[in-house]
């Protein structure tokens, strides 16, 4: 373990900052948007397709 | 196990150089060039066959060189240089050390082998089935393994980069939200991680029936998933190369993006909706219902059309913004002329991103419209619009991208400065003109993937009008001008990297560095900002660019009714 | 900051947007609207949707089918290879096989009737594209595609194949014929 490294000019004037609205936060979220950007288009895209395929009828 | 901190600041941008990482951004970039110059040679072959005068292969071998272009150029350039975009964007833009190089390396390795063990199938012969490989149709196992094999590994360097991004936070490398053009590698990435997916869900079934261990695969599911893939793939790039065009906007002119917010929001609206739009290329196919198809084809409402739309105002608007902040303010339009029209990094962004918008856009989302894309499927129209996309827009923006990252990330200086001038405009033009005469050959219904659009041998076979021969001729003549310029950036860029002359600074050391790098936020300014003071005219900062938008939109709507009102001739369907 | 750097404010998202921004957006998405409703819209104002009956069926079934149809209602032949033409009732299901490399059998239809016309493949994919008119379809093997559509004008069309599918991909081509109804 390294000594803690002090950050010149201590980050606790944050403590004083307005908070973080939530859209900024949603973004700010690669993992977030990485899950809602695989679902989406897994469920819309993919599966909505597939299930339309395996529901065609046979020929008469 | 020592983790290598050693970084290097390049004297020339100021830029931060993590020595590991930097090493694998310019192998992937050479292994992209490399593929590039590859799948150059495959496209002059190609367009001299399709050039009705010319007609230069035999059909086995145009096939199989047409199948070989569109990996090359599709899969192999376009991902191994976005790889070393997204070690960039994640790296030396957050000031922080890649996350495992070594993992980073088993990666590049297996794109390498993936990508060459697809290329020795192809040419061997027996795989000639275009880089789409419909089943039923076959090749050979290597084929798939190979392709299977590069998919991995581009999945292993996107994870990469997402732990980069841990790292950085963690280690706080930065303060605040990621750079816009980190966030646009991100959703570069984020598209990636489902396009893998996808491809990993199709391909390996596909492998097994290969070698005989799965009996059948259903066409209409395959080319349902495969384009999952496949077109995703085609929005990894847009994702990437818009966030390129926003890197030479700030890197060029300084130009910050006119409001983060909107920026960024596009960029969400890529990662949900853009993917969508896979369905376009189902929109002939039986079986699937409208409410799927117009649902999907339309990324949801067009919502990531809006997004382009946004980013296609927001980067010339940053760059007016730039521009009239240094005075360039007289009229609508002087901060475009005295742009530096003499700069290949400039002019080869703004190419793109004009190309990508006029002609990749606009025809992009007319054939993708559920009705309209009866009268173009198939066509060479579609080739058309995507070396609109992929070439003017991906590829230009890429090229525009390496004249800056010649002398800053390899150190050498440009060894044909004069030649870097043109080739943008040669390549550009070239390509804008090769695009355009495509996709007028194919609204008089020429094929695309078709040996010979006089049908030797055929029992029946279809004549063409004269005006169908004559564009493919100047498709043709354009994709040799285009093949030139090309040829005018492999030159210059094989030769700079490897013999251009060295860049040396004196004093220049590499700096370890430790965690907690990044200096603390400067106090915030009082008052906010208050807009960008006194440019622009009539309560628009950008007039210019608005302008500029407008006449986008006017060539958008004609040119959607137009097809329209084409479409409302042909024989009723039902 | 720039592009290539963090923002500058901690707190970006209460930054308030530029006209210029604004006003594009709305514009913008006001055309995507129109875009989009303009796909429904066609389904009930336009005459040109592609339909979507489908059936899943099998090679053997398929061409059954469309050889019941030949033995019918063939009127004479083409090419040396004996190609029939067919003519079908007005109104009919008429069918046409996709096969390497050949469109079977070469339909003749009536200028101004409505036909229920199924295409399959019977191996590879196949691209339906009918010239001049240029209406392009994709043909699976596998898939009963049902299309019902009305030639507006006689003449003499090709059927040439748009999905590549082999070595003789190239000569995949046929005709089909508009005539006028004959009166009986
Ligand atoms: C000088 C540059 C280039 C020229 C002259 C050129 C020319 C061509 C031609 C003539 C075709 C055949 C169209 C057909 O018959 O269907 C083609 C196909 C294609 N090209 Fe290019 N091309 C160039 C660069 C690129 C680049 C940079 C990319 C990708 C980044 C690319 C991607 C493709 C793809 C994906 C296909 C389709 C292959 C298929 O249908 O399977 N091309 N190109
Ligand atoms: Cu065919
Ligand atoms: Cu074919």
């Amino acid at each position: 373990m390294s000594q803690a490294p002090a950050t010149p000019g201590a980050a606790d004037d944050d403590v004083h900052d307005e908070p973080i609205p939530m859209m900024q936060q949603l973004i700010d979220n690669p993992f977030l948007l990485l899950f809602l950007g695989v679902a989406m288009p897994t469920v819309l895209y993919i599966v909505w397709g597939v299930m339309e395929i395996v529901g065609i009828p046979l020929a008469k | 196990m020592a983790v290598n901190r050693n970084f290097r600041t390049c004297p020339s941008t100021g830029l931060v150089y993590h020595e590991p990482a930097e090493k694998l951004i310019r192998w992937n970039a050479v292994a992209g060039v490399v593929s590039l110059l590859v799948g150059g040679v495959l496209a002059l072959l190609v367009t001299l066959t399709r050039w009705p005068a010319v007609k230069l292969l035999p059909p086995d071998w145009f096939y199989l060189v047409l199948t070989a272009h569109g990996l090359d150029m599709l899969v192999f350039w376009i991902i191994f240089f976005e790889i070393a975009v997204l070690y960039f964007a994640a790296s030396t833009l957050l000031k922080c050390r890649l996350a495992t190089p070594k993992v980073a390396w088993v990666a590049f390795w297996l794109m390498i082998v993936g990508a060459i063990t697809n290329n020795i199938a192809v040419f061997k012969g027996d795989s000639s089935v275009m880089f789409t490989s419909y089943v039923p149709m076959g090749a050979h196992p290597l084929f798939y393994l190979g392709f299977i094999l590069f998919a991995v590994g581009a999945l292993v360097a996107c994870f990469v980069f997402f732990g980069t991004l841990v790292v950085g936070k963690a280690e706080k490398t930065y303060n605040g939200s990621i750079p816009l053009v980190t966030f646009g590698a991100v959703t570069a990435a984020i598209i990636a991680v489902f396009t893998i997916a996808a491809g990993a869900i199709i391909l390996i079934p596909t492998f097994l029936w290969s070698v005989g261990l799965v009996s059948h695969i259903d066409s209409l599911m395959y080319r349902t998933v495969w384009w999952a893939f496949g077109h995703s793939s085609q929005q990894i790039n847009v994702a990437a190369h818009v966030s390129v065009w926003y890197a030479i906007a700030a890197i060029v002119f300084g130009a910050k993006p006119m409001s983060e917010k909107v920026s960024r929001g596009a960029f969400v609206l890529y990662i949900l909706f853009l993917q969508l739009a896979s369905a376009h290329h189902l929109l002939a196919d039986p079986g699937l219902t409208s409410n799927w198809k117009i649902f999907n084809t339309s990324y949801a409402m067009y919502l990531a059309v809006l997004a382009s739309m946004v980013h296609g105002l927001t980067v010339p608007g940053a760059i007016e913004v730039a521009q009239r902040g240094k005075g360039f303010n007289k009229g609508l339009f002087e901060w475009l002329r005295k742009a530096p029209w003499g700069n290949p990094c400039f002019s080869g962004m703004f190419m793109s991103l004009v190309g990508f918008g006029f002609l990749g856009g606009i025809s992009g989302v007319m054939m993708g419209t559920e009705q309209l894309n009866l009268i173009i499927h198939n066509t060479i129209y579609v080739p058309g619009h995507f070396h609109a996309t992929v070439v003017v827009g991906t590829t230009l923006a890429f090229m525009a991208l390496t004249y800056f990252l010649i002398p800053t990330l390899f150190r050498r200086e440009l060894m044909f400065p004069g030649m870097a001038k043109w080739q943008t405009y040669v390549y550009g033009l070239g390509m804008m003109g090769f695009s355009v005469f495509m996709m007028g050959a194919g609204t008089l219904g020429v094929p695309r993937r078709h040996w010979d659009m006089a049908f030797s041998g055929a029992a029946l076979p279809h004549e063409f009008p004269g005006a169908a021969y004559l564009m493919m001729g100047l498709m043709a003549v354009s994709g040799v001008l285009a093949t030139v310029g090309g040829a005018m950036y492999l030159v210059n860029t094989v030769g700079s990297v490897f013999f251009g002359k060295k860049i040396v600074t004196p004093d220049f050391k590499r700096v370890p560095v430790r965690e907690g790098m990044a200096p603390a936020r400067p106090p915030e300014p009082a008052v906010a900002p208050a807009g960008h003071g006194a440019i622009g005219a009539g309560g628009f900062v950008a007039p210019g660019t608005f302008v500029l938008a407008m006449v986008f939109l006017t060539s958008f709507v004609l040119y959607y009714f137009v097809n329209w009102k084409y479409l409302s001739t042909v024989w009723p369907l039902k | 900051m720039s592009a290539i750097e963090p923002p500058a404010q901690r707190v970006w998202w209460k930054q308030p947007l530029d006209r210029v921004e604004g006003t594009w957006i709305v514009i913008a998405f006001a055309w995507c609207m129109v875009m989009f409703f303009m796909m429904p819209y066609w389904h009930v104002y336009g005459k040109q949707n592609l339909s979507n009956e489908a059936y899943r069926s099998s090679p053997e079934a398929f061409l059954a089918k469309a050889q019941a149809m030949v033995d019918k209602h063939t009127v004479r032949t083409v090419t040396e290879q004996n190609i029939p033409v067919v003519h079908p009732v007005p109104g009919a299901d008429v069918y046409l096989v996709a096969r390497l490399w050949q469109w079977w059998p070469v339909l003749e239809l009536e200028e101004g009737q409505t036909y229920r016309l199924h295409i399959m493949s019977t191996d590879w994919l196949h691209g339906f594209s009918l010239q001049p008119e240029n209406i392009n379809i994709q043909v699976h093997p596998g898939y009963e595609h049902v299309v019902t559509l009305t030639p507006t004008k006689e003449g003499t069309y090709s059927i040439i194949c748009n999905e590549y599918c082999g070595i003789n991909h190239h000569t995949m081509a046929s005709k089909l014929y508009v005539v006028k109804p004959k009166k009986s």
